[in-house]
């Protein structure tokens, strides 16, 4: 290399550079974080795609809803919340509220109304959790079995998780106490309506990990819903706990021998926060966008591509068939009466009470 | 045993427990993947030396080692069909080999004839803890090729792949990767920071370099210290400080921000190339140039830089490895708007395992062997031309 093409080279990058890197953040466009995978792409044919296409705003998507507290407390510490939409569960949605890192949202004067008129707050109904959540869907955390693995009686109840001789091999268990302990009492024996009666007490809570260690030999625990559904798949565990949505990928679009078991599903919601601290330019197209994607038939759309039910009431009837499968989506919704016989709804209020005191003994019980 | 022969026969009861220990290895391996480990061992020990003995006392060679492929094979084939043929052709292989290799005493062909038998297996013995350090340094990779060929989206060897049937492969995960938005997005901004942070650091790391190998530079050792630091500071205590010092001045979350935070990442790998280069660097050289009229400028960059140039570029090469592969820095000091690589990688894998992930992996890993191999062939040729530098 001689002199004169290395000045032209250096010459050349200089001039190139303030092209390159054009900051966008004032263009049209938004930031919206979400779960990633499938759910992700459900949302990007239902929401982001006809948005963009009807406004020309860019959206980004940022796959990282999982540490969605953490990093959103680290921007309002640095003064630079870089987020637009974020997608939590409701218990981080809270969470995110009462430390004002959330604005509040009044459902019916910035939601869409229903197509018959009634008002969102109605239409919704009791999944407005906190001011500031939106919700979005209706998510189940429930049990997949392999069908070639569990012997000719299938299990049809969630205590069969806990019978090791009826159905010998591993299982996969969500590595924190949320729904395993509830579980764990039902199956020792307790009345729904006793459940956190007796989880708010310390023998109560005992009695529970007294239930889990029962199978902790046989236990794998996981932390991504990614998880449960590969395991699945290698025949590492025989039946674990997922997303439904998860296992209708696995059973409907990969084919797996795998079966559904509904018996006692964990009710959660999910849906959309905005960040507090965007400029009013911002905060104006994050509330379009959310008065957009949660209308009621976007929210039916979003049924077409991931097994998760509609949070609006006026969606259901609007559920139909699967975009590229083409099955029917409503018997695989947490929802249909056939498989919410028994259920749990996510209780906000009790975990938000005693959350840190039983995590602490969890993962004191993890370690022994 | 005799010290002069180099290709004697040796006695039963030497190659016979030899071959059994061996296949005690093989066997435990074999056991432990079915489920019992004891009796993998005692198979595994027993078969080899039945058939050593056997095979040793009456055939020749050649048919017997023919005789023990086959017979291997065809055990595999029983086991588990078109897989267990090929492990068995291979054990087969090489335990017909071994065995006539211990008998026929060839093990000390290629041996000192002085050797003691102690000596001897530790000559062996060294071989084999080396090939086993380096199995295990490789096997990731390894399992991680043919998976990235699945045909299923999970990690998991399906049967079809283990029949070596053409249905359980397919390409989908790489078309997946090079026509997946996500993907193509975190390729191309990529590769526009590597190369940037590459052409910062190796400008930058140069002229310190140069300028610290001066005789005259104060404080050289501190200075080279501070510049060095970004390699020795854990990783995550940069990231997060950048973060806040980024986000106070308006970088964080643009390309420039990444691009310097890679660059200041990639410095010392190129201070520490291009220094190692200067010790062999003639300073008379510049001193002649500067004599027949030569600028300082021109003096570099005619006269000192060819010379270096190895050393620059095979920096160059690793400052641009370390923004390519590098994650913790730009998760706190990019945003989805700059996501790599590793970036798209990292969140793959925890929220959706997905062999699309195998299938970029493999294509990195190639990339960086690619690499690697430059980096060893710029420093063969600058140690000959060192070699031949008048000095």
């Amino acid at each position: 290399m001689n002199f004169k093409s290395i000045t032209a080279l250096v010459a050349a990058s200089a001039l190139c550079a303030p092209m390159a890197f054009a900051d966008g953040h004032m263009a049209n466009e938004m930031t919206i974080v979400s779960w990633g995978g499938a759910y992700s792409k459900s949302q990007q044919r239902a929401y982001h795609d006809p948005y963009s296409e009807m406004t020309g705003t860019k959206i980004i998507n940022d796959d990282s809803s999982a540490e969605a507290v953490s990093k959103l407390r680290a921007m309002n510490e640095a003064g630079n919340v870089t987020w637009d939409v974020v997608d939590v569960v409701a218990a981080d949605a809270l969470r995110l509220c009462d430390e004002g890192l959330a604005m509040e949202i009044d459902p019916d004067t910035q939601l869409a109304d229903a197509p018959d008129g009634t008002k969102a707050s109605e239409d919704f109904g009791d999944m407005l959790v906190g001011d500031c959540f939106i919700p979005q869907i209706v998510y189940s955390t429930t049990f997949g079995y392999r069908t070639d693995l569990v012997g000719d009686t299938p299990p049809t109840s969630v205590c069969d998780v806990f019978d090791t001789e009826k159905y010998p091999g591993k299982r996969s268990l969500e590595k924190r106490p949320i729904a395993n302990v509830e579980w764990a009492l039902i199956c020792d024996g307790v009345a729904y309506e006793e459940v956190y009666d007796l989880l708010a007490t310390e023998a109560g809570q005992e009695r529970a990990m007294a239930k889990l260690d029962t199978i902790k030999d046989d236990v794998i625990w996981w932390s991504a819903g990614a998880d449960t559904p590969q395991l699945l798949a290698d025949g590492e565990v025989i039946m674990g706990s997922t997303y439904n949505g998860r296992l209708f990928s696995v059973i409907e679009e990969q084919k797996q021998p795998v079966a559904m078991l509904w018996d006692w599903q964990m009710f959660d919601l999910d849906g959309w926060i905005i960040p507090t601290g965007l400029s009013p330019e911002r905060q104006a197209r994050a509330m379009d966008y959310i008065m957009f994607a949660t209308d009621t038939q976007r929210l039916a759309d979003q049924a077409k591509y991931i097994s998760y039910g509609p949070a609006r009431k006026s969606s259901a009837p609007l559920v139909g068939k699967h975009a590229d499968l083409g099955i029917e989506m409503a018997p695989h919704m947490p929802t249909d009466p056939k498989n919410s016989v028994n259920t749990f709804l996510y209780n906000y209020e009790f975990w938000a009470d005693y959350r840190d005191d039983i995590d602490a003994k969890w993962q004191a019980w993890l370690s022994k | 045993m005799s010290t002069f022969a180099t290709a004697q026969r040796t006695p039963a009861r030497f190659y016979v427990s030899v071959t059994a220990a061996a296949g005690a290895l093989a066997g435990m391996f074999i056991g432990t993947s079915q489920g019992n480990t004891l009796l993998g061992i005692l198979i595994g020990a027993a078969v080899p030396a039945i058939i050593a003995f056997a095979a040793t006392k009456m055939l020749p060679e050649r048919p017997a080692r023919w005789g023990i492929l086959a017979l291997f094979g065809a055990a595999g084939f029983l086991i588990s069909a078109l897989p267990g043929l090929f492990v068995g052709l291979i054990f087969g292989w090489f335990f017909g080999w071994f065995m006539f290799w211990l008998f026929e005493g060839h093990y000390r062909a290629s041996l000192p004839p002085y050797l003691t038998g102690g000596q001897v297996l530790w000559h062996y013995a060294f071989r084999v803890i080396c090939g086993a350090i380096f199995v295990f340094l490789i096997t990731p990779i390894l399992v991680v090729l043919p998976l990235s060929f699945n045909a299923q989206d999970f990690f998991t060897f399906t049967p079809e792949m283990l029949a070596f049937d053409p249905a359980g492969y397919s390409l989908k995960h790489y078309r997946d990767f090079l026509t997946n938005d996500a993907w193509q997005d975190a390729l191309r901004n990529s590769l526009l920071i590597a190369p940037m942070a590459t052409l910062l650091s190796v400008s930058f790391g140069t002229l310190a370099a140069i300028g610290l190998s001066q005789p005259h530079v104060p404080f050289q050792r501190a200075i080279m210290a501070i510049l060095i630091s970004p390699m020795i500071v854990p990783l995550i205590i940069s990231a997060a400080g950048m973060y806040f010092f980024y986000s106070r001045i308006g970088l964080q979350g643009t390309y420039m921000g990444v691009v310097l935070a890679h660059a200041a990442l990639g410095i010392p790998f190129v201070i520490i190339t291009v220094t190692a280069t200067l010790v062999g660097f003639d300073n008379s050289l510049t001193r002649a140039a500067a004599n027949m009229g030569a600028n300082p400028v021109t003096t570099f960059f005619r006269v000192q830089m060819p010379l270096i140039l190895p050393g620059v570029i095979s920096g160059g090469l690793f400052a641009f490895i370390t923004s390519f592969d590098e994650v913790v820095v730009v998760l706190f000091v990019g945003s989805a708007g700059q996501k790599t690589l590793p970036w798209q990688m990292f969140t793959g894998l925890r929220e959706q395992i997905s062999p699309t992930i195998l299938a970029v992996a493999t294509i990195l890993v190639v990339i960086s062997i690619a690499l690697l191999t430059v980096v060893e062939l710029l420093r063969r040729r600058s140690e000959r031309l060192r070699g031949m530098s008048p000095g």
